[in-house]
Parts: structure tokens; C-alpha cells; sequence
């Protein structure tokens, strides 16, 4: 993967300049490169990583398991296009195994997002069954801990 | 130090008058003070990979506790042998031809104190880790110094090490990519050297603990040029490129005779490395291509911010191409080193190594670590900046 994509990932918010330094290249090179991928949309979006679980939000999300059949016409894609329009699901994968889709679907509560699973979900065609699951803590999310204690064991100088 | 001057005088002469690490001075200062951001660590800011600790632990349980055989356990030998093999080009028997050791630093002891007899000279380069000197007289060897300049990139010639050399010369020892420079040898130059090398029937003691990290171009060892093999120690760990400092697990390849030589101070003086850090190491060798690739990528773009960065300022620095150091030159403010360095600690909080720490010929220069979070990174080069500005 390039390099600069890699570092956006990381950090999205570095400066251009910093990051024309850290790539040894031109910032107006950096600029065109980002916005090339902006276009094509291989970039989709910025976002900040958040440590929910420190913000006491009244929120679950549930993973839930989604056998369905795939259509004449388009295989899983209908179904499963269909299905990530919901708001409620955060995201959406295709999955070789006992299931097709693994949804993540976000709720105020348990309540709201059994209603979901129920109302919504289920009754459409070509779901076949569902298995939901609720999250209880995040360790770790787009390969971020949730809880380093940033110390650093170093000796402050050595040889 | 104080104490009583009787017993000062009941010390080992030689012991007695080696003055102590440059690096350890300041060291005492920078500890005593808060906020810090310190350039100064010699060492990865990476943890050991995962998988290393995690094997490591999965080891403890099981019982590796014990010794091992004093070159090291053999799955470990072979592995090393195989991966010199592929990365160095040098053929090494497992079963009498690598010694494993507690860190780069006994392995290089080990083979001074094997190799040298009382007044045997050692030919050098500095600047150059810390250590070298020191153990060099500590085997009772004489050290010839051969000073690298910053105008030729720290090169080491074959005309610099003629110049040096004398009939009385036994050993050369070659450490690069190079603490603290970050500069690494050229192909033309390291031939020239073999040659040398071979001309006048030198030992030659190669430290390349660094070896992985190179930024611009990949690392060439003198072990895998013709005629070498034979006369060389190779010499390397596991500290910098698998961030495992804390294990101490060094290794030595070189011809049996020399072997079974250092061997017979090891098994007296150390009897073997950590079996833990052993079982460490073999894991680590399972996917070195990963994980150390990784960590090279970060430490190339911070090495690049870094240069860039003294390049906005002014300041003139020798572009690393290898290890994780910068050497940038502070003559122009008039200070000695040592100096420049307190004041910049004492005035904006971030702590450098003055270059004497590594020779007399590191004058007017200090090494910046980029072993260090972008972040530090950047909050240094705003208070360099700001400090040049006052001088």
C-alpha cells in the first residue's frame, strides 16, 4: 500500500508539510496524491477513533450473523447493498462460513435494536435467519488499544 | 568519586584510569529533571514484537529454565546460521561456528580478550560506540583511532586505516551502519578495506547491529567478500531491529579456532545466555522480514523529517542512511558540545548526547536519536530551533 495512505490512516490530521517531510516529497505532490484518491474514492471519509466506553454513551451495538440467499441476478450483492442502507448498521461484510453477513448495528438500546432485527431485518426477502450478538467492551478497535498507559520504560539516555 | 584513596589505589590500574562513560554524566543530570524530551536513548522506542513476548512467556511456562549449552541452544545456532546466510552471505556451522552471547557487547569483549595479547594494537574508527576504546584496554590491547570526518560523509578509507596501521597491528574493528553517525559503508570502500584487510593479515571484528536498518540502500557486510570468512568475527543481536535490548541475546560467527576461543571465556565467565531470551530469539527469526520491515518504514520517515527539519534551521548534518541517528554539526555556535548540549537541556528540556561522548573527534557535534515518537520528534525540532535562535 503507498506509503502516504499508511500514514493517513494512522493520522489523518498530520499536515500536509509534515507529511511531504516524512515522505521526502514536494507538499504539492502530497496535495494532488490525496486528492487523486479523494476522486476515485479510494479515501472515503476522515474519522476519529473513539474510546466509547469512556464516554457512558446510552448506546449498544450488536453483531449479528445473517444467513440469506443470494438472488438470480447479483448474488449476495442485492441483499447485502440493500441491507447497509439501514442507518442502524455501522458496517456490513460478506463471510465464507456457517453465515453470509456480519453486520455491526448500533441502537440506543437493546430494546431499539431487537426492534431492528424484528421489524426490519428479518422480514426481508431472502433472510433466511439471524443470530445477534451484543458487545459488552472494546480491547481494541482499527488497530487502536483502547487501554496503553503510554509510559515509556527507557532509560531517558543510553549508549 | 569519592571513597578512600587506598583503596582507589588497590584497583586494577588499568580499570583504575579508564575515565567513565561521557554518556553516564549526563545521564545522572537528565534524570534528576522533569518533562525531558529525550534524543538521547540509544535503544528502539518499539516494543519486542508481540509474538517475541508472547512466545517468550509460553517458554516460561514450559520450563525453559534452565541452561543451555554453553554456545546456545542449537535450533537457535542453526536459525542464526540461516539467516546470516541469507542476509550476510557467509556460511557459518552451527555446531562450531556461532557462539550465542549476552548482547553484541560480551561478543565483542569476548573476542578482543581472545584475540589480543598484551600490546597488540586494535585499529578503530571514531566517532564509534562508546564501549570500544574502553573494552579494547581492558583486554590489555592498544587502540589506534582512526577519526571519520563529517565533510566525507564519515567515510572509512583504506588510505585512513594505511595511515594508522603498523607492523604491531593485529585487529580491525568495523562497526557500521555506525553509532552515532548513522552513516554506512559503500561497496567500493568495503572492498578496499577487505583488501587492506587481507593485505596485512588482519583480524577483522565486525559489528552489525544495526545491519537491518538501512534507509536508502540495503547493507553490505565485509564478512561476504572474498577471502573474509576466514579472518572475520561478525558480530550482531537482536537489540535494534527487534527492539529487544532488555533480553541481552547477542550472537559471534566466525571461523571454529576463534569460536572454541571465545567460547572458553564465555563457559568460565557467563557459562551461557538466558535460555528465556534464547527461546525469544528463535521466535523472533520465525518472521524477522515482518516485523522488522515495519519498524524501518517508520524510523526512514522520521530520519527524513529529521533531516529536513535541520535543514529549515540551518544546521548542517551528514544525511544517516543507516541505525537511528542523527550527527549534526554545532561547531558554528562556538560551544564545545558538552555545552551546547547542557544548555539546551537546562533552557528547552530535551536532551541530546554531546559527540565526545564518542571520541575526542565527536567535538562539535551532538547525536540526536530518532528512536522517538514523531510527536517528540517534532516538539524538539520547535525547541531547536528556538534555542539556535538565542545563540
Amino acid at each position: 500500500m503507498d506509503e502516504l495512505l499508511k500514514l493517513l490512516q494512522t493520522n489523518a490530521l498530520e499536515s500536509r508539510e509534515n507529511l511531504g517531510k516524512l515522505l521526502n516529497l514536494p507538499v504539492a505532490e502530497v496535495n494532488q496524491r490525496i486528492a487523486e484518491y479523494e476522486k476515485r474514492g479510494v479515501i472515503r471519509g476522515y474519522q476519529a477513533v473513539l474510546n466509547e466506553d469512556q464516554l457512558n454513551l446510552d448506546k449498544v451495538t450488536a453483531v449479528i450473523e445473517v444467513k440469506v440467499t443470494p438472488s438470480r441476478e447479483g448474488g449476495f450483492n442485492n441483499i447485502a447493498e440493500r441491507i447497509s442502507r439501514f442507518p442502524e448498521v455501522r458496517s456490513a461484510y460478506l463471510m465464507s462460513g456457517t453465515y453470509d453477513l456480519l453486520l455491526f448495528v448500533e441502537g440506543d438500546n437493546l430494546r431499539q435494536v431487537a426492534t431492528f432485527v424484528s421489524e426490519r431485518l428479518s422480514p426481508l426477502d431472502g433472510v433466511l435467519s439471524t443470530s445477534t450478538h451484543f458487545m459488552l467492551k472494546t480491547y481494541k478497535r482499527l488497530g487502536v488499544l483502547m487501554h496503553q498507559d503510554s509510559t515509556d520504560e527507557r532509560l531517558s539516555i543510553s549508549p | 568519586m569519592n571513597g578512600s584513596p587506598s583503596l582507589r589505589n588497590r584497583l586494577n590500574t588499568v580499570v583504575r584510569d579508564i575515565p567513565r562513560s561521557g554518556i553516564r554524566d549526563f545521564f545522572d543530570i537528565v534524570t534528576t529533571m522533569k518533562d525531558v524530551i529525550s534524543l538521547g536513548i540509544g535503544e528502539p522506542d518499539f516494543d519486542t514484537p508481540w509474538h517475541v513476548r508472547e512466545a517468550t512467556v509460553f517458554a516460561l511456562e514450559r520450563g525453559a529454565t534452565h541452561y543451555s549449552s554453553n554456545l546456545g541452544y542449537l535450533e537457535l545456532r542453526k536459525a542464526l546460521a540461516k539467516y546470516v546466510s541469507k542476509n550476510f552471505g557467509a556460511e557459518y556451522n552451527p555446531e562450531s561456528e556461532v557462539l550465542v552471547t549476552v548482547g553484541v557487547s560480551e561478543a565483542l569483549d569476548l573476542a578482543l580478550r581472545a584475540l589480543i595479547n598484551p600490546g597488540d594494537e586494535v585499529l578503530y574508527h571514531e566517532p564509534c560506540y562508546v564501549s570500544y576504546r574502553a573494552t579494547i584496554l581492558f583486554a590489555n590491547g592498544v587502540p589506534l583511532a582512526v577519526e571519520t570526518k563529517a565533510e566525507n560523509g564519515f567515510r572509512l578509507t583504506r588510505a585512513m586505516l594505511e595511515a594508522k596501521c603498523t607492523p604491531k597491528t593485529k585487529v580491525l574493528m568495523l562497526n557500521f551502519p555506525n553509532n552515532p553517525t548513522g552513516a554506512i559503508m559503500s561497496r567500493q570502500d568495503l572492498e578496499d578495506i577487505a583488501a587492506f584487510a587481507r593485505e596485512r593479515d588482519l583480524i577483522v571484528i565486525t559489528d552489525e547491529i544495526y545491519a537491518e536498518l538501512t534507509y536508502d540502500a540495503p547493507h553490505t557486510s565485509i564478512v561476504s567478500l572474498p577471502g573474509l570468512r576466514d579472518r572475520t568475527i561478525f558480530l550482531h543481536g537482536f537489540s535494534k531491529a527487534w527492539a529487544m535490548t532488555g533480553f541481552r541475546l547477542g550472537y559471534a560467527c566466525g571461523p571454529a579456532e576463534l569460536i572454541e576461543a571465545m567460547m572458553k571465556i564465555h563457559q568460565y565467565t557467563m557459562l551461557c545466555a538466558s535460555s528465556l531470551a534464547q527461546k525469544a530469539a528463535i521466535e523472533a527469526l520465525t518472521r524477522p522480514d515482518i516485523d522488522v520491515g515495519e519498524m524501518v518504514s517508520e524510523y526512514r520517515r522520521r530520519r527524513n523529517y529529521i533531516a529536513s527539519a535541520f535543514a529549515e534551521m540551518g544546521l548542517e548534518c551528514h544525511r544517516p542512511l543507516g541505525a537511528f541517528y542523527a550527527f549534526p554539526s554545532v561547531a558554528k555556535f562556538k560551544l564545545p558540545a558538552k555545552e551546547f548540549a547542557m544548555r539546551f537541556l537546562h533552557e528547552e528540556r530535551v536532551a541530546v548526547v554531546p559527540g565526545t561522548a564518542f571520541g575526542d573527534c565527536g567535538e562539535g557535534f551532538v547525536r540526536c536519536a530518532y528512536a522517538t515518537s514523531l510527536d517528540n520528534i517534532k516538539e524538539a525540532m520547535l525547541r531547536l530551533r528556538r534555542f539556535i535562535g538565542k545563540l
